[in-house]
């Protein structure tokens, strides 16, 4: 619908006045069209990072914004054409539904003839047909971020930017909202930035993802590359859950000794700690297993059951196990952790071993 | 054993709970009613009796006129004048009050810069005087031997004052209006959701935009409100109008005047009667505007 335009962030740092640094100095590059999740715990600067594409905040001097070729970072946010949904929803309270869509338009002047047909479309788009006339605290969570949203894009800015727009909202509408919003990402193919602490939105809207941590950008991936081959412990623990074993010692056969057993990971030399993810972890008979250890504790997902179990490892190990099948606590288990599903950040990951993928 | 013989009375003493519970109830209520008697007492002996005395008081003749003294406030000319004089200042006032401490609050709430808590405190500074004393500050600035008639003797060889006219009152009533209102803008603007001026701006919206549209809608209810407040305090003051001018016609001298020069006690009762009128609507015209959460201001 409109022509997207790349994001380009040059040496961006924020420094707050009294000396925190919310930012180090930052390059990032978010293609035109693309959808880049920035993700990470709070205080990681992903807010920041947003605010200065946004113009609500400028970079520390030095710093350089460029929307395609053109260079905003002087301009404020309300000459640089971007569309912004927050997390309260920031709906005027003293307007009706269809007065909060058009604000946009009607600061831009448009034709009423034109407006009214733009309402339309957008109000449409975002399934608030009919609501038009509603006040704005007549309308549920749900409803309410479809307005923003829908006031967000009717001005058809050149980036989308929102800030945890989800957050707020509980989990099932989470999930519906979610999908619409991505959908609607899609049709649009408007650049976006979306700002969110949660992994599973990040995961289904994202392109690419950006993980921040302590200001800087700790890895920037693919949702499968963030998740398969996080750039380093932060990465991988703050996506999904992930175990860290400790390894004792190397055999000379490749093998590397961790409580509990012996993993058969020949392309994991010299490391100290190796990490798998607790969905590829299978539980086998004892006489199969690389692992063995004790149920210390099993917790009812109802899709799966996460078990606890101690290898003697420093953390007890985290399994998810099918659902039906019954682990009293106490009882011994084995385990089969196959070379491709344990890694380390530092290391190539082992290609599937089309025989062990086919036992497992 | 025990239990079994006594089963079947405590049966029986549940049976003929209902109807002996009635008097233990009927005893709770008028110990209620006889708990609730003084404040009743308090109501009707310093509410009620005073002011259904004052509206039948003036509802009696006035002695000059030979009619109700309502009806002479409303057919003769002085009194209008009277009461279109202390309505029309004290809503100048009002108005002029919220327009300039309602810049000065909202600047106040959103910058930061040294020695703002001190400026807050020497703005709000002046709530503490009483009208008095206030009147005595405006005599200071434009009296006979006042600031401004000093300087204009020395620049132009002739006196200027203010002091004992409306322009004296004016003066002298946004002196005591404008700290309240900056206190209540400066609140309203802490509360104010800075993501809705953040939105507006997304969309293009410049600062007048952003003004006209989020934020005055935004601190309305606690404009109107303290409006009021200022309007109320301004038909009732009597310090500062006391101590400026006895010759000027204004609703609270002419209610002291009435009162005690003339000992007509109609006339005062029925001034009474519409100052308070006046101004009450004000106030519960300003809370229904507001959304009603002026109640707990006023």
């Amino acid at each position: 619908m409109s022509s997207s335009v790349s994001i380009t962030l040059n040496q961006c740092s924020r420094t707050f006045a009294g000396g925190t640094t919310a930012l180090q100095p930052l390059d990032l590059q978010v293609n035109a069209g693309e959808t880049l999740v920035l993700l990470g715990p709070s205080g990681c600067g992903k807010t920041t990072t947003l605010r200065i594409i946004s113009g609500l905040e400028s970079p520390d001097k030095g710093g350089q914004v460029l929307f395609g070729e053109r260079d905003v970072t002087a301009l404020p946010i309300e000459q640089r054409d971007v569309g912004m949904v927050f997390q309260n929803y920031a709906l005027f309270p003293n307007m009706s539904v269809a007065d909060n869509i058009a604000y946009g338009l009607k600061i831009q002047r448009l034709p009423r003839a034109e407006i009214a047909q733009r309402l339309d479309e957008v109000m449409r788009m975002v399934d608030l047909q009919g609501f038009g006339d509603r006040r704005i605290d007549a309308l549920s969570g749900g409803q309410k971020q479809r307005v923003a949203l829908a006031r967000a894009i009717a001005v058809r800015p050149k980036v989308l930017l929102f800030v945890e727009p989800l957050a707020a909202l509980d989990a099932k509408l989470r999930d519906r909202l979610r999908i619409e919003i991505g959908q609607l990402l899609r049709e649009l193919g408007t650049t976006a930035v979306y700002v969110t602490h949660d992994q599973n939105e990040a995961m289904a809207l994202g392109d690419r993802i950006a993980v921040m941590q302590a200001g800087r950008i700790a890895q920037l991936g693919t949702p499968q590359e963030i998740y398969h081959q996080p750039a380093n412990a932060f990465v991988a623990d703050f996506i999904g859950a992930v175990n860290c074993l400790d390894v004792i010692s190397t055999r000379a056969d490749g093998g590397l000794a961790v409580h509990g057993g012996e993993l058969r990971a020949s392309h994991l030399q010299g490391v100290s700690t190796v990490y798998c993810r607790p969905e590829d972890i299978q539980v086998v008979p004892l006489d199969q297993a690389d692992i063995k250890g004790t149920v210390v504790q099993s917790i009812f997902l109802g899709q799966s059951q996460r078990l606890m179990v101690d290898t003697g490892n420093a953390s007890p190990l985290q399994i998810e196990a099918p659902s039906r099948q019954q682990w009293p606590n106490g009882s011994a288990i084995g385990l089969a952790l196959p070379s491709h599903v344990v890694f380390h950040p530092d290391k190539p990951t082992a290609p599937v071993d089309a025989k062990e993928a086919a036992n497992g | 054993m025990t239990v079994a013989t006594k089963q079947p009375s405590g049966a029986a003493s549940y049976l003929s709970r209902p109807p002996a519970m009635a008097g233990p109830a009927q005893r709770k209520r008028l110990i209620v009613l006889l708990a609730l008697l003084p404040a009743l007492v308090i109501f009707c002996a310093f509410w009620l009796l005073p002011f259904s005395r004052l509206i039948m008081m003036g509802a009696e003749a006035d002695p000059s006129s030979g009619i109700s003294a309502y009806l002479t406030i409303l057919t003769h000319r002085q009194y209008l004048i009277s009461l279109a004089t202390t309505v029309g200042l004290s809503l100048a006032v009002s108005l002029v009050a919220v327009a300039i401490a309602g810049v000065a609050g909202f600047f106040l709430a959103r910058q930061r810069f040294f020695g703002k808590s001190i400026l807050v405190a020497i703005l709000t500074f002046p709530l503490a005087f009483p009208g008095v004393v206030v009147g005595f500050l405006v005599i200071m600035l434009g009296g006979r031997q006042g600031a401004l008639a000093q300087t204009s003797l020395w620049l132009f060889g002739e006196r200027w004052m203010f002091a004992y006219s409306l322009a004296g009152l004016f003066i002298g009533y946004l002196y005591f209006s404008i700290p309240r209102v900056i206190t209540t803008v400066m609140a309203a603007c802490d509360n104010l959701d800075q993501s809705l001026e953040e939105a507006a701006r997304s969309l293009g919206a410049n600062t007048w935009q952003v003004t006209k549209d989020v934020i005055i809608p935004g601190i309305a209810p606690a404009l109107l409100s303290t409006g009021a407040i200022c309007f109320a305090t301004s038909m009732g003051a009597f310090g500062t109008a006391f101590t400026l001018g006895t010759r000027l016609s204004i609703l609270p001298l002419n209610i002291y005047g009435e009162f005690t020069n003339n000992a007509n006690f109609a006339m005062a009762a029925a001034l009474s009667v519409v100052l308070g009128v006046i101004t009450w609507m004000a106030l519960s015209l300003a809370r229904r505007l507001a959304g009603g959460n002026l109640g707990a201001s006023v």
